[in-house]
């Protein structure tokens, strides 16, 4: 099931499939190494909707939570 | 921007020479504001994407000390400076970072412009993360200027069980690629070697016809010796470059388990939505306090953080001036005698029969006491707790985790940065706006700086006048200036729908502070203070003490009469202090002082102060780092604030 990376588990693991948005938003995603067919995990979603930090490429990235509901993962 | 040509000619930096550094020379955090005013041509340029360490590299190659911190962002601008090789003069210039050469930042663009005007470039990667860095690599390729790949932090790889085979990425990429950690200079004298061995072209032209730094697979920039339009040859087939990057990372990189060490649980615990929470809010109370605590130990030798100190010791810069300057000020007021002209303007009013440190208001007594005696003290330790905050990487984090209350403010988290570097002073923290992205961005976040954010020089003498009459009314500045910040940043939120791009950062490891690299930054920090601000702090009260004698103030003062007395409920005299604040603020409350104020005269004044225009030195980085409509604009909303914060006070203290 392709979901949006806000409503992953911490701690889980996933696949991006998706990513919903303009060139630059793509391509400032794709800069941070987060593109489709990037393996992910959530390490955490701050508190009062503040940004979701995930791994990728064993790097921490804190995206903004509307950013992330653009990002489809599935498992 | 200096150079640093007291090297030995034979000599480049490196590992064999470490430590043997030629003097200081500062360049403050002042960097050259605009690309485009850039150096005529750069021998060298430094490219890479932010934190991978361009910055201590660029220091090791060139003597310059320049600010390094553990976060993206933190060269802002560029940087130059001198290398000397075999009896050669090269100029080397350290471009900031950047994640790709599509501009979509101010950065990216800048570092667009200073690869056209180079020689040759190194293009500095972080070798714990190959394939996040490969992306630009490989845009650099594409350009077809020489090129050689410095892989940083080859010791943190190797800790990390990451192993990278150099000769078979500079097979791949065509280029020769050196493993160095350039913290501690290892391999930098091979890498200078490699990038000098490079062909490098005496003008600039985009085509290098058969150098070996082409990449085969790549596609050629589709001209010859023209320039196109930038973004022309600047677009990859980005999904065959990816592809590709992972192939090279698949051949060339290694990994093999290792254990998972404190800092990486700390990293977890600190991101973690409750633990992490708290931890912030214990860090930022803790780095208060421990400012606090530092600053009165070295100013009065106390030991507390509030109210009466635990203990007194017999230390501190009060206790220095009094007795090493207070009694040559006794000798000279003796031989000037009290109210000639030279001693008022030398030493002062004498209070009560004595030279006072504060309230005199001499050259030689508060101007020197108030920059070296109150401000310096609270600087050193303001830069001391900030600096380890930044070189641990725990600022960024403070940043991610207020982003959503930053953003209800209309701001980035990462206005976090910009606003706690503001309250050391105001210019590096406007400078640093910079990181932020947008122009409406950047003015709010300069504006409140201007505005609502007190210096470190300011508040210590906040913390000297008003502490004086208890936690309360020390504790009411602090909040109304909170609040007015607060106040400015939902009137401006409201009254712009722009959208406001969302936080997207990459949060660096933990990283132990490096007491080297610390003791650089403060150097250059307080250093850059002294030359500075002293001069400024001595012209200030050379030019009020020969006004008051000269009664033009007088004049003034009764011009602006009618608000400070009857909207604001000031004694007449605080005219002059608010006069004088736009030179330096420290100096103006320092005036403030003998007027023998109420409690509520003395709150409204420091807030006041520390609201009205700001000093001289953030006035012209306000303009030039906003031009001069949005300055002007951001003066507007500093006057409408002081007006009504003034009224409102007033009426309800």
């Amino acid at each position: 099931m392709d979901r949006p990376l806000t409503e992953m588990e911490a701690g889980q693991e996933a696949t991006i499939v998706a990513v919903h948005g303009g060139r630059g938003m793509q391509s400032r995603l794709r800069s941070m190494g987060l593109a489709e067919g990037q393996r992910i995990r959530k390490l955490s979603a701050l508190a009062l909707g503040g940004p979701i930090v995930v791994l990728v490429d064993r790097a921490q990235v804190a995206i903004g939570r509307g950013m992330a509901r653009r990002i489809l993962v599935r498992a | 921007m200096q150079a640093a040509d007291k090297r030995n000619p034979s000599e480049i930096p490196g590992q064999a020479r470490r430590g043997d550094r030629p003097p200081a020379r500062v360049t403050n955090e002042r960097q050259r504001s605009r690309a485009t005013r850039g150096p005529t041509i750069s021998d060298i340029l430094l490219v890479g994407q932010p934190n991978v360490g361009k910055s201590v590299l660029f220091s090791r190659l060139t003597g310059v000390r320049t600010i390094a911190s553990n976060y993206p962002g933190t060269t802002v601008s560029y940087t130059q400076g001198r290398m000397r090789s075999g009896g050669t003069n090269y100029l080397v210039v350290d471009a900031p970072g950047t994640y790709s050469l599509e501009p979509l930042d101010e950065a990216a663009r800048a570092a667009v412009d200073l690869i056209d005007e180079s020689r040759r470039i190194i293009n500095v990667l972080d070798a714990t993360h190959l394939e996040r860095h490969l992306p630009l690599t490989f845009e650099l390729l594409a350009q077809g200027k020489p090129l050689v790949v410095a892989l940083n932090m080859s010791d943190e790889a190797r800790h990390r069980g990451i192993a990278i085979d150099a000769q078979a990425l500079a097979a791949e990429l065509g280029v020769p690629v050196v493993p160095i950690v350039a913290r501690t200079g290892e391999g930098v004298r091979r890498l200078v070697d490699s990038c000098l061995a490079l062909p490098a072209p005496q003008e600039h032209r985009l085509d290098q016809g058969g150098h070996p730094g082409h990449h085969p697979h790549l596609q050629r920039p589709p001209h010859g010796g023209v320039r196109l339009p930038k973004s022309a040859h600047r677009h990859l087939d980005r999904d065959r470059v990816w592809q590709k990057i992972g192939g090279t990372v698949q051949r060339v990189q290694t990994l093999s388990h290792h254990h998972h060490s404190f800092a990486e649980r700390l990293e977890e615990l600190s991101i973690h939505p409750l633990w992490g929470s708290l931890l912030a809010l214990v860090a930022v109370a803790a780095a208060f306090a421990l400012v606090r605590l530092l600053g009165e130990f070295l100013i009065a030798g106390a030991v507390g953080v509030f109210g009466e100190p635990w203990l007194e010791l017999p230390f501190g810069t009060e206790l220095a001036f009094e007795r090493l300057l207070g009694p040559l000020l006794a000798r000279l007021s003796g031989i000037l005698g009290a109210g000639g002209f030279l001693h008022r303007l030398l030493i002062g009013t004498l209070i009560d029969g004595q030279i006072d440190f504060m309230q005199s208001f001499g050259i030689l007594s508060s101007g020197l006491f108030i920059p070296l005696g109150v401000v310096l003290p609270y600087l050193f330790s303001f830069y001391l707790v900030l600096s380890l905050l930044e070189d641990s990487g725990y600022l960024p984090r403070l940043a991610v985790f207020l982003d959503n209350l930053m953003h209800r403010l209309g701001l980035h988290g990462y206005a976090i940065i910009p606003t706690l570097l503001g309250l050391g002073c105001n210019v590096p923290g406007i400078m640093a706006t910079r990181i932020l992205e947008g122009k409406r961005q950047r003015f709010v976040a300069a504006t409140l700086i201007s505005i609502a954010v007190p210096c470190a020089a300011l508040q210590a003498m906040i913390v000297g006048l008003v502490g004086q009459r208890g936690l309360g009314p020390l504790a009411l500045v602090y909040g109304i200036l909170f609040a007015v910040w607060l106040a400015i940043s939902l009137a401006l939120r409201f009254t712009s729908r722009e959208f406001r791009p969302e936080l997207l950062v990459e949060i660096p490891p933990y990283r132990l502070p490096s007491p080297r690299a610390l003791a650089a930054k403060m150097w250059m920090r307080l250093s850059g203070f002294v030359r500075e601000a002293l001069p400024i702090v001595l012209g200030s009260i050379a030019a009020v003490n020969l006004l008051y004698q000269l009664g033009l103030f007088e004049a003034l003062a009764g011009a602006a009469e009618p608000v400070v007395t009857r909207l604001w409920g000031m004694p007449r005299e605080a005219v002059v202090p608010l006069l004088v604040g736009i030179l330096r603020k420290d100096v103006a409350l320092g005036l403030l002082a003998p007027l023998a104020l109420t409690t509520k005269q003395l709150v409204t004044g420091s807030v006041l102060l520390a609201m009205f225009f700001p000093c001289i030195a953030t006035f012209v980085v306000l303009f030039r780092e906003l031009g001069f409509k949005d300055g002007l604009k951001s003066l507007g909303i500093m006057l409408a604030a002081v007006f009504v914060t003034g009224s409102l006070l007033n009426l309800v203290l």
